[in-house]
């Protein structure tokens, strides 16, 4: 396979206004050559207005967009080396699947496309169904057929909006993977835009989160989920317990915290917040992170964790793991998920339990921002 | 016909257990009965006038003396070999209609359908506006605009363009009122409503995503209309084209106002022989062999179009 070394995306300040209306507010990104790049968030944040930027379909009201070092701002779609995956795949109804593919390469004034294709479909599988129409395959075959008619192009950059939106979850996962193994094997950069968490971690190698026209946080998967810095990013990827204490003293590079009555610690370098004495900061502990002891047995906890007492209010059982919902002083619903391998009996609705982690999977951030941002967006999309 | 649906229809069928059978037998009439108002329409004014018609083609007799079926199948070809030329004027005088119709209404209804923006209602209501006075009047209004010394002939005068045109034998000296061209602008005009309707409807459901799909794949303007939009219309291309070229080809009015003998068409001939004449089989015939050749031409051009797994 031949490596165009189209270089980066770079966008520069970038954003759109629509009348009064700011979809997305000025913006630096760049996605480095080759690399699978998600743009994460909630429907309205400014994701795909970004995405369409990059192919043209959209104008900037100001900023740039560069591929490597051409300055594509001003350049119509159809003389962008980019080719987007449309989220209803927007394949040509009166073309067959051959068609639809070669699309691409005719209008480029290629001839023999046939083997081109040919191959393009044996990549996507779809190999059995070159000759029939669109409209008579499955949604899975469809965007199969999407991102062949993209990548056969070889782009600098694949764009894809939702991709998978529109498959039901067993197929989404399935196509998750396929996505992965496509892109390592052609190389190609893929900006691929997602309201699914779960998607952009599993395949981005790079995630930026959206929110409100912003990219709230960029970095890793593992980076966003262990250390997010704001409450958005916190809650928006996975769950989060957040507290609100007050910080106490320092030392050694801990930050020594009262929340209720009780005394937590916090790493430094995990606090993304300015912490003065006296302040406010919010702490943040995942759920899994987390291990739950019986009230009785609070004596066996080792010294130097973190802890906080509560009443199990609900239990449920997810095969993996068991999720209990802890009401404590500190936090009305704190969420633990432990691991079923040794279930203790006694931790059910009404139980006294203790609650304790490492001060190391103890993250701070700012307390001067809406505690539970990014928490009803998610519940909003789970539902649809 | 509504309120005689309305109450011939029974009660849905109730599953109590004594009523079963009745409501049952009565249930599965249903749809027969909904049927029967269309099936009546149909053979009051459709079937029952085809067949009279065809029996008066094959008469023969007079006026005084009465007419008999004789089975005189002789009346078509005597009304071919005599009137052919009207036939074949018909043919091209509502062919030119349908291609200007086509040329001056997908513009218009292209952008309708992906540019007029909130203007969008109001123009439809423009196209469809003239519906509201009498197709005789509009015609006549006509012979005023196309008028010997008028500033349209004055215009298409300086312009040479009647020179071209009465090359074509389209209009004879400074004249256009009265010549062939005369009667393809009143067809033109007076079908074009016909033509833009249906081209609007198909054009206004393709999915603007996939522009916007095909110019992401280096598709220009011109050829993501060639490839993709000009493709999908075609739906409507094909209907606006037999809807503007069945009743043109079939019209009288416009060679009658804005013609003269020398345009007459196949319609001005039949409606001659039926009122003036008396003819009353020659007349039949006449009908018949221009439903028949128009029924051929529409076959032929659908077959050739292609396009039955679009429609």
């Amino acid at each position: 396979m031949t490596k165009d070394h189209g270089g980066d995306v770079r966008l520069s300040g970038i954003s759109k206004t629509y009348g009064s209306f700011t979809a997305v507010h000025p913006l630096d990104l760049t996605v480095p050559e080759g690399s699978f790049f998600a743009l994460l968030g909630a429907s309205g944040c400014g994701k795909t207005t970004t995405l369409r930027m990059i192919a043209g379909l959209e104008e900037p009201s100001s900023g740039t967009v560069s591929l490597g070092e051409q300055d594509v701002t001003r350049l119509p779609p159809h003389k962008r080396p980019v080719n987007t995956v449309f989220q209803s795949y927007a394949l040509f109804p009166h073309l067959d699947i051959f068609e639809n593919v070669a699309f691409g390469l005719r209008r480029r004034g290629i001839r023999s496309v046939k083997k081109q294709v040919d191959e393009m479909l044996e990549l996507v599988q779809l190999g059995e169904q070159a000759r029939k129409k669109p409209h008579q395959l499955s949604g899975g075959q469809q965007q199969r057929v999407a991102l062949a008619r993209a990548l056969i192009n070889r782009p600098k950059v694949l764009l894809l909006d939702e991709p998978l939106g529109a498959l039901d979850l067993k197929l989404r996962r399935q196509m998750q993977w396929e996505l992965g193994r496509i892109q390592t094997e052609v190389g190609i950069t893929f900006v691929h835009v997602t309201h699914d968490q779960e998607e952009a971690m599993t395949m981005a190698d790079t995630v930026a989160v959206m929110n409100a026209g912003r990219v709230e946080q960029l970095g890793s998967p593992l980076d966003l989920y262990e250390n997010p810095r704001t409450t958005f990013v916190a809650n928006f990827l996975g769950t989060s317990n957040l507290i609100e204490a007050e910080v106490d003293s320092k030392s050694g590079g801990d930050i020594v915290l009262k929340a209720g009555d009780g005394k937590l610690v916090l790493p430094e370098a995990r606090c993304s917040a300015p912490a003065t004495a006296g302040g406010r900061v919010l702490v943040g502990v995942r759920p899994e992170k987390i291990s739950l002891t019986h009230a009785d047995d609070a004596g066996d906890v080792p010294v130097g964790r973190n802890r906080i007492t509560g009443k199990i209010t609900a239990t449920s059982f997810t095969g993996v793991s068991t999720q209990y919902a802890v009401d404590s002083s500190v936090c009305p619903e704190f969420v633990v998920y432990v691991q079923n391998i040794d279930r203790d009996p006694r931790l059910v609705p009404g139980a006294d339990a203790v609650l304790h982690w490492s001060p190391a999977h103890t993250f701070g951030l700012d307390a001067a921002q809406d505690i539970d941002a990014g928490v009803e967006t998610v519940e909003e999309e789970a539902a649809v | 016909m509504a309120t005689l649906t309305e109450a011939e229809a029974p009660p849905p069928p109730s599953p109590a257990v004594p009523t079963r059978r009745t409501s049952r037998g009565r249930g599965r009439l249903v749809p027969y009965w909904l049927l029967l108002p269309g099936v009546l329409w149909l053979i009051v004014f459709f079937a029952l006038p085809m067949v009279y018609q065809a029996s008066t083609s094959v008469q023969t007799g007079s006026l005084e003396e009465g007419y008999k079926v004789t089975w005189h199948f002789a009346t078509y070809w005597n009304a071919l070999s005599e009137y052919w030329p009207q036939f074949l004027r018909s043919v091209l005088y509502a062919g030119s209609a349908t291609v200007l119709c086509l040329l001056l209404g997908y513009p218009l209804a292209y952008l309708i359908a992906f540019r007029a923006g909130r203007w969008r209602n109001l123009v439809l209501i423009l196209v469809i506006a003239p519906f509201f006075t009498s197709f005789l009047i509009r015609t006549l209004a006509w012979k005023t605009i196309l008028a010997d010394g008028g500033p349209v002939v004055g215009a298409l005068n300086a312009l040479h363009v009647l020179d071209v045109t009465g090359w074509l034998g389209m209009t004879a000296g400074d004249r256009v009122l009265a010549t062939p061209l005369a009667v393809v602008c009143g067809l033109t005009y007076n079908f074009l409503p016909f033509m833009i309707l249906p081209l609007y409807t198909s054009l206004e459901r393709i999915d603007g995503r996939l522009h916007e799909a095909a110019g992401d794949l280096y598709a220009t303007p011109f050829t993501t209309f060639r490839k993709v939009t000009f493709p999908l219309s075609m739906p409507g291309v094909v209907s606006g084209t037999l809807l503007t070229f069945i009743p043109a080809s079939g019209d009288y009015v416009n060679a009658d106002l804005l013609g003269s003998t020398e345009t007459r068409m196949a319609g001005n001939v039949i409606q001659t022989q039926f009122l003036r004449i008396l003819d009353y089989p020659t007349a039949a015939a006449l009908s018949f062999l221009l439903m028949a050749a128009i029924l051929i031409m529409v076959t032929l051009y659908i077959r050739k179009s292609g396009t039955e797994d679009l429609v």
